[in-house]
C-alpha cells in the first residue's frame, strides 16, 4: 500500500467497497423483515446461528478490516506494532462471546 | 552482540532508555498511546455487545425484531425499516473519508485543503448526531402502543397476521396524543369487541383471533404503554430499551467527544499551530479516534439493527 499513498484514489476505492457492503446488508435487512429470503438461510442454524447471521458478522468484519488496514493505516505499520494490536482483541473478544453466549443459552432446569 | 557495543550504539544514535530506543515500533509516541487507548475502548463496546447478545439469546423468543421497530424517516409517511439507520451508516462513513482526506494532505502540509476536510469532517459528525437525536426522540415517543400483561411480556395490537397500532384500533393520532392521558385497558377491549377485525400479537409473536385476543386481554392485561423509558417500553423486553439507550449512547457520546477534539484540531490548524511544528501528526492521531467511531457503529449497526 505504501506507495500509493499518493494519489487519492485508494481512499475512494475503500468508500465504494464500504457503501456497497452497506447497502447489500441493508437490503438483505428489508428483504428479510418481508420475507423474501429462503427459508433455509433465514430459520437454519449452524453454531447456534442462523446463516443470515453469519453473512451479516462476515460481511461486518470486512468492512472493519477495510477500515482498520487502509482508513487507520494499521496495514502500514510495522509487523510487531499490527500484532500487538489486533491481538488482545483477536484473543479476548471470542473467548467473552463464547462464554457468555454459552451461558445464555444455557437451560436451568429446576 | 555483546552488551557493551550495543550500549554504545545506543549513545551513538541518541536513543536513550533501554533497548527499544525512542521508538520500539517504528511509530510515534503519541499514535501508540492513542492505538493502546483504542484497544480498551475496543474492549468495552465489546463487553456491552456481547451483554446485549447475553439477553437476547436469553429471552429470544420474546425479543423484539429490530427492523419493525427502526421503521421511520423524516418527512416521510409509511413504514421505511432500516432506511433511516442506513442513512447514519452512510453520513459516518462518509465522514470517515472526509477525515482520512484530511490526514492525506496534512502529510502534504496543504493547510488549506486540511481546513476544508476537516470542517466537512466535523459536518458529518454534527449531522450524525442530529440523526441520533431525532433517532432517540422517536423511539422515546413510541409507534405503535402496547399492552402490559401480567408476565411483563408485552403484546401488540394486530389486524390479522399483519402488525397495527393502538392508535388505529383507538382511532387516534399518534402524532398529537398526548401521552399523559393513559389509554385504559378497559376502552381497548371494548374497541376489540367492536371491530372484530383487530386482535393481538402475543409477545413470542403469535397472532390470536379476535376473541381469543379479548379473552387474553381480559385475564393478563394490566395497562397500555406508549414509547419507552428505562423501565417499561412498548418494543418488548425492558432490556432492549435499556441497551438501546446504553449503546447508542455510548457511542453518541464518543462522536460528540470526536467533534469536540475536531474542532479544537480545526482552531489549531487554522491559526497555523502544525505548520510551525512542522507535521500534521495530530489530524492523524484524532484521525485514529474518528475511525474508530465508526468502526465501532459498523459493529452497532450491525449487531443492533440488522441481526
Amino acid at each position: 500500500m505504501g506507495e500509493n499513498r499518493k494519489g487519492n484514489w485508494w481512499i475512494w476505492k475503500v468508500f465504494w467497497i464500504l457503501l456497497g457492503i452497506t447497502a447489500i446488508e441493508v437490503f438483505m435487512g428489508i428483504l428479510k423483515v418481508n420475507e423474501k429470503l429462503p427459508e433455509a438461510f433465514v430459520y437454519d442454524t449452524f453454531l447456534g446461528l442462523a446463516w443470515i447471521t453469519h453473512t451479516f458478522i462476515i460481511l461486518t468484519l470486512i468492512k472493519a478490516a477495510y477500515i482498520v488496514m487502509t482508513f487507520m493505516h494499521l496495514g502500514d505499520e510495522i509487523k510487531s506494532f499490527r500484532w500487538t494490536i489486533l491481538l488482545p482483541a483477536f484473543i479476548l473478544v471470542p473467548y467473552l462471546l463464547f462464554i457468555i453466549i454459552v451461558e445464555a443459552t444455557h437451560n436451568i432446569s429446576l | 552482540m555483546n552488551e557493551e557495543i550495543l550500549d554504545e550504539a545506543l549513545v551513538k544514535d541518541h536513543k536513550p532508555a533501554w533497548r527499544g530506543g525512542d521508538l520500539p515500533f517504528k511509530t510515534s509516541y503519541g499514535k501508540m498511546m492513542m492505538w493502546f487507548f483504542l484497544i480498551t475502548d475496543t474492549l468495552t463496546f465489546s463487553a456491552f455487545l456481547a451483554a446485549y447478545g447475553f439477553s437476547r439469546f436469553k429471552f429470544a423468543d420474546i425479543w423484539p425484531v429490530p427492523e419493525e421497530v427502526f421503521t421511520h424517516f423524516p418527512f416521510m409517511k409509511g413504514e421505511h425499516p432500516l432506511l433511516f439507520v442506513a442513512l447514519m451508516t452512510f453520513i459516518l462513513i462518509m465522514s470517515s473519508v472526509t477525515m482520512v482526506l484530511a490526514v492525506n494532505y496534512g502529510h502534504k502540509m496543504q493547510k488549506n485543503k486540511v481546513i476544508l476536510w476537516l470542517s466537512l469532517t466535523i459536518v458529518g459528525g454534527t449531522a450524525f448526531l442530529a440523526s441520533q437525536a431525532w433517532e432517540w426522540g422517536h423511539f422515546i415517543h413510541g409507534d405503535k402502543g402496547a399492552i402490559d400483561t401480567k408476565s411483563e411480556y408485552v403484546v401488540h395490537i394486530a389486524q390479522g397476521e399483519k402488525l397495527s397500532s393502538i392508535y388505529d384500533l383507538m382511532e387516534l393520532d399518534k402524532y398529537s396524543y398526548n401521552q399523559d392521558q393513559q389509554i385504559q385497558v378497559e376502552s381497548v377491549i371494548n374497541k376489540l369487541r367492536e371491530k372484530s377485525e383487530y386482535n393481538i400479537r402475543t409477545a413470542n409473536k403469535t397472532y390470536l383471533s379476535n376473541e381469543e385476543s379479548i379473552n387474553y386481554l381480559e385475564n393478563n392485561a394490566t395497562q397500555t404503554i406508549l414509547g419507552a423509558d428505562l423501565i417499561k417500553n412498548e418494543y418488548g423486553h425492558p432490556l432492549f430499551a435499556d441497551y438501546f439507550y446504553f449503546i447508542t449512547g455510548f457511542h453518541g457520546f464518543h462522536v460528540f467527544s470526536g467533534v469536540v477534539l475536531l474542532i479544537i484540531l480545526l482552531i489549531n490548524v487554522i491559526r497555523g499551530t502544525y505548520e510551525r511544528r512542522g507535521h500534521y501528526e495530530m489530524v492523524e492521531k484524532i484521525g485514529l479516534y474518528w475511525h474508530f467511531v465508526d468502526l465501532v457503529w459498523v459493529f452497532v449497526f450491525t449487531f443492533f439493527y440488522l441481526v
